[in-house]
């Protein structure tokens, strides 16, 4: 136990967060490894992107606190990087200034900024897009740059919020793919939200599940399958075994 | 299947086609056949050339008085010009303090909509006896007829901004300064530039009815020289210029939006 609480990166303790006087999640205590892929399932409604908003310091709890590499950032925004359904991305914007915007924001210098993020476009499935306008790219693409831009803007540890919900089947299972093979070279910590069982499964490497009202974590299962996986970990018997217990919580 | 599609996407691009030169040609043809039936109904001579001059008479008093008439264009588009500066300048500072201060916003925007229904024809007088003959009170009266809707476009343009891009790039760390430049500015371009285009047609006017209303030069004062010489075709003339200037000037606007706004055009190709 003391060596997974060297290795943790991420906690929060006892959260609990009020909004008008009523409590939206209570006693939330989770915590993240350094490079683990962590994912909070849940019914809409049970505060997971209130839990979000806290551990990205967007709003400061009633009670308990955000620890990251051990220093207290309960409150304080800057230091974990969110990404949302949607992208995001400014209209006005050419890809590789959207991309390259935390760093500008951080006080990097533009052309800096820029060489950095553009050095990315090829691992991230970008390529020659730098010059483009969002508009210009497909939902796949635009979610791709959005997590570029999220990887940019984290030191270590991203949020995702039901970050591929928005995209079709197929582009949905591509990116995927996409997403597992480039977490292995990138190692980036990250929790993300789902309302997708399949999801999880595939890509978790713990789950949270998360219900009530007030929200509160009611679960917490490890998915012990070796990564990279591929589709077909998706029709595996483990795959299906997971799934049935994930329903019964749920 | 695409051999029996193609003929009917070529049937819709020919269509299509049709259709943007159709566009084009029917407020020409409406405009030559408006003419027409004035330069009619002024041949038949049942209205007297005194009263109504006929669109050849325009044209003469046109081309005849026309450097006359530039040097008092000049006048009012310096004037037109100055006060439409200003008034940017003055929206830009009201708009980014109403979004930035609630209470701000709350205090003046009634007074602004209140402002607007007072009429340009009271107020001009007015800021002539308290300010003199000069440019001064034409360039406020610019500044008071173009100021409302800029200030009004930026203002809806502020607050057209996705809370939740607000919310992503102060998860970044991003400050009040950082998220105002990079986000709540580019996103009221367009905005602008409605209210703007709105503005540059209001300037010219506004400027005019200024000098109407008493000056020394400037087309508002060639107006009336020639309304007292009952020269109705030199007032048709510079009826014609001011139209012309406040067509320019909204192209002007056009154009200026284009630079200014290059996604807005690269976007549309190949979504």
């Amino acid at each position: 136990m003391n060596t997974s609480a060297e290795r943790d990166v991420l906690v929060a303790e006892g959260i609990t967060k009020a909004f008008d006087g009523k409590t939206i999640i209570e006693n939330i205590s989770i915590h993240v490894q350094k490079g683990e892929l962590v994912c909070l399932l849940g019914q809409s409604g049970a505060g997971k992107t209130t839990l979000f908003n806290v551990l990205s310091g967007l709003y400061r709890p009633e009670q308990g606190r955000v620890l990251l590499g051990g220093e207290d950032i309960t409150g304080k925004p800057g230091h974990i990087s969110y990404m949302l359904q949607k992208d995001l991305l400014l209209p006005y914007m050419s890809v590789l200034d959207n991309t390259a915007m935390p760093l500008i924001i951080r006080g990097m210098k533009k052309k800096e900024a820029r060489e950095k993020a553009s050095a990315l476009f090829h691992q991230f499935g970008l390529d020659g897009c730098q010059k483009q306008y969002p508009a210009q790219l497909s939902g796949g693409m635009r979610q791709r740059a959005a997590l570029l831009r999220t990887y940019l803007s984290s030191q270590g540890v991203a949020l995702l919020d039901e970050p591929f919900s928005a995209l079709d089947t197929l582009t949905k299972s591509a990116m995927h793919q996409w997403y597992l093979r480039v977490m292995e070279e990138i190692q980036l910590t990250t929790v993300f939200i789902t309302h997708d069982i399949d999801e999880a499964i595939l890509l978790s490497d713990r789950i949270y599940i998360m219900g009530g009202k007030p929200g509160v974590i009611s679960d917490e299962i490890a998915i012990e399958v070796q990564k990279p996986r591929d589709t077909d970990f998706t029709l595996s018997e483990a795959f299906l075994n997971y799934k049935r217990l994930l329903v019964e919580k749920l | 299947m695409e051999e029996k599609q193609f003929p009917t996407a070529k049937r819709a691009a020919a269509e299509k086609k049709r259709r943007a030169v159709t566009d084009k040609l029917s407020p020409i043809i409406a405009l030559v056949l408006l003419v027409a039936v004035w330069a009619a109904v002024c041949g038949f001579g049942s209205i007297p050339s005194y009263m109504l001059p006929s669109p050849g008479a325009v044209i003469r008093a046109f081309v005849g008085d026309f450097p006359l008439l530039m040097e008092h264009a000049a006048v009012t588009l310096t004037e037109a010009f100055a006060g439409l500066g200003i008034g940017i300048a003055l929206a830009f500072v009201t708009a980014s303090l109403m979004d930035r201060f609630r209470g701000l916003y709350q205090a003046l925007y009634p007074l602004l909509v209140v402002s607007q229904t007072i009429p340009t024809v009271a107020i001009a007088p007015l800021l002539i006896s308290w300010m003199g003959f000069d440019m001064a009170p034409k360039i406020t009266l610019v500044v008071l007829t173009t100021f409302f809707p800029i200030t009004v476009g930026l203002l809806d343009g502020y607050k057209s901004v996705d809370a939740d891009a607000i919310s992503l790039f102060r998860s970044m760390g991003a400050g009040n300064g950082i998220i105002f430049r990079r986000i709540k500015l580019p996103s009221a371009m367009s905005h602008f530039f409605s209210g703007l285009k709105i503005s540059a047609s209001y300037a010219i006017v506004g400027a005019v009815i200024a000098e109407w209303l008493g000056g020394f030069e400037g087309l508002g004062v060639y107006m009336t020289r020639v309304r007292k010489a009952y020269s109705f075709d030199k007032m048709f003339a510079v009826i014609l210029l001011i139209i012309i200037i406040s067509l320019l000037l909204m192209g002007l606007v056009t154009l200026l939006k284009k630079a200014a706004m290059p996604w807005e055009r690269k976007g549309v190709q190949n979504v």
